[in-house]
């Protein structure tokens, strides 16, 4: 029997293989939709990863290869999908190759990722011509297979992929003709507002949205308008851009439909599994890792988490299995979710790391980890934004009995 | 007093720097008053792209310069950059261009095809 | 010469066609778009309904509840998805109450099976999550839900198996007497039959002046996330009163939600716009019924038009000797369609069409769905053709072996839409944002067009702008 499958072949998936076999799992599965390993970072070409893990900043293709090309001793069957997963960790997949399959394993770590939100899911009003792409689908199409989408287009959303985008179409010769966010903060790292539109002089309009798309076929062009601390748009305020092309860079979701399917809880919050400390969701023996937990910013996290988690898989497929009591993590004031959602102090070793996103733009504040009234820890920041992952590590020896712990965000006393 | 967000890491650090003595304050890493300095001197960037490539299990094949070049040569990189078709197989790290429009920097695969 | 032109291939006119190529004719049916079913039949609630509604002794009444008992039948044969769901006309109020008992009568004398007066309780057995306000409903068992595009895909396509000549992207621009011109031609033929929907009286206008006027109507609509699947166990529609004929709340043959649709008199009737201030309407009225609806998991919006006249019934009648007109076919069209084509053939038998029926007349038609097959048949499907063994759209779990399939169909796909409404590839929650390229991919490939020349679906819908510099 197999002690491993991994789902999914992208930066978590591939971590998560190496962590497994390295901690001791003898027989180690990836299982991969796409033709190749590396999943979105083939398209991502731009500079950037690995600052923290190889402090070196590489492309996404080069990032990937530091981990495909460590793949010794474990099995890996690409153009593969998987249909259906089930907690006593069964895997139903088809491909090409093997036809129908269904294998079996000790654990199963789940690393499928995440997908854009859509048009839909924004219920942007207006026609519904060609023209209209997440940012995501609009780089594939550049940067894999080589074709334009437009030349001359708006984007909504300052997500990460967003910018990265605007920058990449300039380069090759398209107008970008703005950034349009609808909150009063940008949701991409400041360094790409910089480097991406700065650079190029390309407007960003905060607290601003898309109210209208034209064109009949194609994208003929937009209503922008401003919107109000309610994030409606205000009366009087539109005006037009005429342009080809829409991008939207307006969030990503877990990829859970294999998790859901499964019966495995869904952290509302996340859209992610609730996890535990190890990576281990709340159904015993199979874990998930990267963004089908929650969304990251930097791929340099998703592989120290992905690490964590095909560690504690061969563990568990080893045999042990991760127990002791368990703490429940709970949002405060400011605080939009953690990751883990529980915490087993008995298997923790000396400290937890706790991930999480806060809900505001914060200055010179410090975050605050609560048993009731009880002050556990603090920790001061300069500075804090939605769009960029905070974490924490809580010495175990400070959570005591606690039943809960409480994260809160709270003026510097 | 030039204000600049430094890009040198995700962080995004807020520098101030001195126009006239090139001090930087703000950064938490001296990599940062480095950026500060060459930002407001000769400013440059990394760029990354793909060229075509023949007989690869995919058409493009992704690069970028191998350190950075000044900003205000990017557009003439690309153009360079079209004029480049390859042929497979390329591996991470070989030479696309070298000394590229005269940068002294290569550009270089980052994806073996 | 053909002895039948169709005009219009929506619907309407795909299942004339179906009905007419039972018989030794030949019949011709001009498209002007790209594809069939790209208009009012692609953008609607994806209800057949039981046949309450219409005023009894109506032509609307008679077709609909006939459409609706052979649909039962034509979706088995013709393998179109098709659930017979039923549905509830919910009240909310005395006044309501009222009108569902009315409903209830007219239904009886229109001849609709099974028709019951629920009470509360029976009403939330039903539909657990309706709203407490929801005082009584008139259930209707044989109401059911289909695929639009799919009921008139299987018309035409089988229809061209028997001989149907089909005409695409070729419009109709005039009619002589019993020649139809269009931008390629001239054709002549004995009765020509307009199915032109939304177009009904421009094109009857080529004839003689329309003695009815044309009141085109537009709805807009949610589809919500399979995610939502089971809000509703039937089509929970409101009452009609003062205030409107209310939203429905449906589940659709694919598994998802439907939301709508608002009414709002057209100015244009080709702008299918989406508005927020329509969206907003149908988002309220829809909480009325099911308070803890979640529209978040909304994947798409999208309007129909409806072809209203001043005229509550269906127009179809001899405007001239030769030409017979199919006009205000709005709701129930979609419920009323076979029964149409039925009807379209009595007429034209009755004004002298020679009408006998063709010995050998396919009529049947399968559609491989991956997902649907057991395991033991996936993997016998892999092993013949392994493209069913990779899937292309992860939402729907759609393989390329069905994508691949769609193009020796009779009517093969030009577009990225034309894959999507022949096997589903895109339909889902990511709404083609995976799927897209790898569809324009085997597109280029299957029919060598190249990629930037490829449409995401009608005419001007380029995708790619062109090679990267």
């Amino acid at each position: 029997m197999t002690d491993v499958i991994v789902i999914g072949g992208g930066p978590a998936g591939l971590a998560a293989a190496i962590s497994a076999r390295d901690n001791g799992a003898s027989k180690v599965v990836i299982i991969e939709r796409d033709t190749c390993l590396g999943g979105i970072l083939n398209q991502c070409i731009h500079n950037g990863f690995g600052l923290h893990r190889f402090k070196e900043e590489l492309s996404g293709p080069e990032y990937a290869s530091r981990f495909a090309g460590n793949l010794e001793n474990i099995e890996v069957l690409t153009d593969t999908m998987v249909l259906e997963v089930t907690t006593d960790r069964v895997v139903r997949a088809v491909s090409r190759q093997h036809g129908y399959m269904e294998l079996s394993a000790k654990a199963i770590v789940l690393a499928m990722g995440c997908r854009e939100r859509t048009r839909g899911a924004i219920s942007i009003p207006g026609d519904r011509p060609a023209g209209v792409y997440t940012a995501g689908a609009a780089q594939r199409y550049l940067n894999i297979e080589g074709y334009m989408v437009g030349k001359n287009a708006v984007i909504l959303g300052s997500g990460d992929i967003g910018l990265i985008m605007a920058r990449r179409m300039t380069l090759e010769g398209a107008k970008v003709h703005a950034c349009v966010e609808l909150m009063p903060y940008s949701g991409g790292l400041t360094r790409n507002i910089v480097q991406c539109l700065e650079d190029f002089d390309i407007p960003l309009y905060l607290s601003h949205t898309i109210t209208r798309i034209h064109g009949k076929n194609r994208v003929e062009g937009v209503t922008i308008a401003k919107v109000g601390p309610d994030r409606k748009p205000i009366a009087g305020t539109e005006f037009d851009i005429e342009c080809d092309t829409v991008l939207l860079s307006v969030g990503l979701i877990p990829e859970n439909e294999l998790t859901r399917g499964a019966g495995i809880p869904i952290d509302r919050r996340t859209n992610g599994a609730f996890v535990y400390e190890n990576m281990e969701t709340l159904s015993e023996g199979i874990f998930a890792c990267g963004n089908v937990v929650h969304v990251h910013d930097l791929v340099d996290y998703v592989s120290a988490e992905s690490e964590r988690a095909g560690a504690a898989a061969a563990k568990y497929a080893l045999g042990e299995k991760a127990l002791g009591r368990v703490i429940a993590v709970e949002n405060g004031e400011g605080v939009s979710y953690t990751v883990p959602q529980y915490i087993r102090p008995e298997n923790c070793g000396k400290t937890a790391s706790l991930f999480f996103r806060v809900r505001n733009v914060y200055r010179n504040v410090r975050i605050t980890v609560r048993n009731g009234e009880k002050l556990v820890a603090s920790f001061n920041r300069e500075h804090m934004a939605p769009g960029e992952m905070e974490s924490i590590v809580i010495p175990v020896s400070l959570m005591g009995d606690a039943e809960k712990l409480t994260v809160s965000i709270e003026e510097v006393k | 007093m030039a204000k600049l967000i430094c890009i040198v890491c995700p962080k995004g650090c807020h520098l101030t720097v001195d126009e006239t003595t090139f001090e930087v304050v703000g950064n938490n890493c001296p990599r940062g008053a480095a950026y500060g300095k060459t930002e407001l001197t000769a400013p440059t960037r990394v760029l990354t792209s793909t060229v075509k490539i023949e007989n690869g299990e995919i058409c493009r094949c992704p690069v970028r310069t191998k350190g950075a070049v000044p900003k205000g040569k990017l557009f003439e990189i690309m153009s360079a950059l079209r004029e480049v078709t390859l042929v497979s197989p390329v591996k991470i790290g070989d030479v696309v261009i070298q000394n590229v429009c005269d940068t002294g920097i290569d550009v270089i695969a980052t994806r073996n095809v | 010469m053909y002895d039948v032109i169709i005009i219009g291939g929506g619907v309407i006119g795909c299942a004339a066609a179906y009905e007419l190529t039972k018989y030794n004719l030949r019949v011709a049916l001009f498209e002007k778009e790209n594809d069939i079913a790209t208009g009012t039949t692609k953008a609607n609630s994806a209800i057949i309904h039981a046949g309450y509604d219409p005023v009894p002794g109506s032509l609307t009444a008679r077709l609909n509840v006939r459409g609706n008992e052979l649909a039962h039948e034509i979706c088995k044969k013709l393998d179109v998805p098709f659930k017979e769901t039923g549905s509830v006309v919910c009240a909310f109020g005395e006044e309501d109450d009222q009108t569902v008992k009315e409903l209830y009568h007219r239904g009886v004398q229109n001849g609709v099976p099974g028709l019951r007066i629920l009470n509360k309780e029976e009403l939330r057995a039903l539909e657990p999550n309706i709203s407490d306000e929801a005082t009584s409903a008139l259930y209707a068992p044989t109401a059911g839900v289909i695929s639009p595009w799919e009921y008139a895909l299987a018309f035409a396509e089988t229809a061209v198996v028997n001989g149907l000549e089909l005409h695409l992207s070729e419009k109709v621009t005039d009619i002589k007497e019993n020649t139809v011109v269009t931008e390629k031609g001239e054709y002549g033929a004995k009765y020509i039959v307009a199915a032109a929907g939304v177009n009904c009286a421009e094109v009857e206008g080529y004839v003689k002046e329309p003695d009815y006027v044309l009141k085109a109507n537009k709805g807009e609509y949610f589809l919500l996330d399979k995610s939502a699947f089971g809000i509703v166990n039937t089509v929970v529609f409101q009452c009609p009163n003062k205030n409107g004929k209310g939203v429905l709340i449906s589940p659709t043959v694919h598994g998802n939600i439907i939301v709508g649709p608002n009414a709002e008199a057209a100015t244009d009737k080709t702008d299918v716009s989406t508005t927020a201030q329509g969206l907003d309407f149908v988002r309220n009225a829809a909480y009325k019924s099911v308070p803890s609806l979640n529209l978040s998991t909304n994947i798409r919006n999208f309007a129909g038009m409806r072809a209203n006249t001043n005229n509550e019934d269906f127009i179809i009648r001899f405007v001239s000797p030769c030409f017979l007109s199919l006009a205000g076919i709005k709701s129930p069209g979609l419920a009323s369609a076979p029964a149409i084509a039925e009807y379209v053939c009595e007429l034209l038998s009755e004004a002298g069409l020679k009408t006998d029926k063709k010995e050998s007349f396919t009529d049947s038609r399968k559609v491989i769905r991956f997902k649907e097959l057991s395991p033991a048949e996936k993997d016998e499907i892999i092993k013949k053709d392994p493209a069913y063994g990779r899937v292309v759209c992860r939402c729907e779990t759609i393989t390329e072996g069905e994508i691949n399939a769609t193009f020796k169909t009779p009517i093969p796909p030009v577009s990225i839409d034309g894959v999507k409404r022949r096997c589903n590839a895109g339909m889902g929650r990511c709404q083609g944002g995976f799927c897209a390229p790898r569809v324009l991919d085997i597109i280029h490939k299957t029919l060598g067009i190249p990629k930037e020349k490829i449409l995401k679906d009608k005419e001007g819908s380029y995708v790619l702008s062109g090679g990267a510099l």
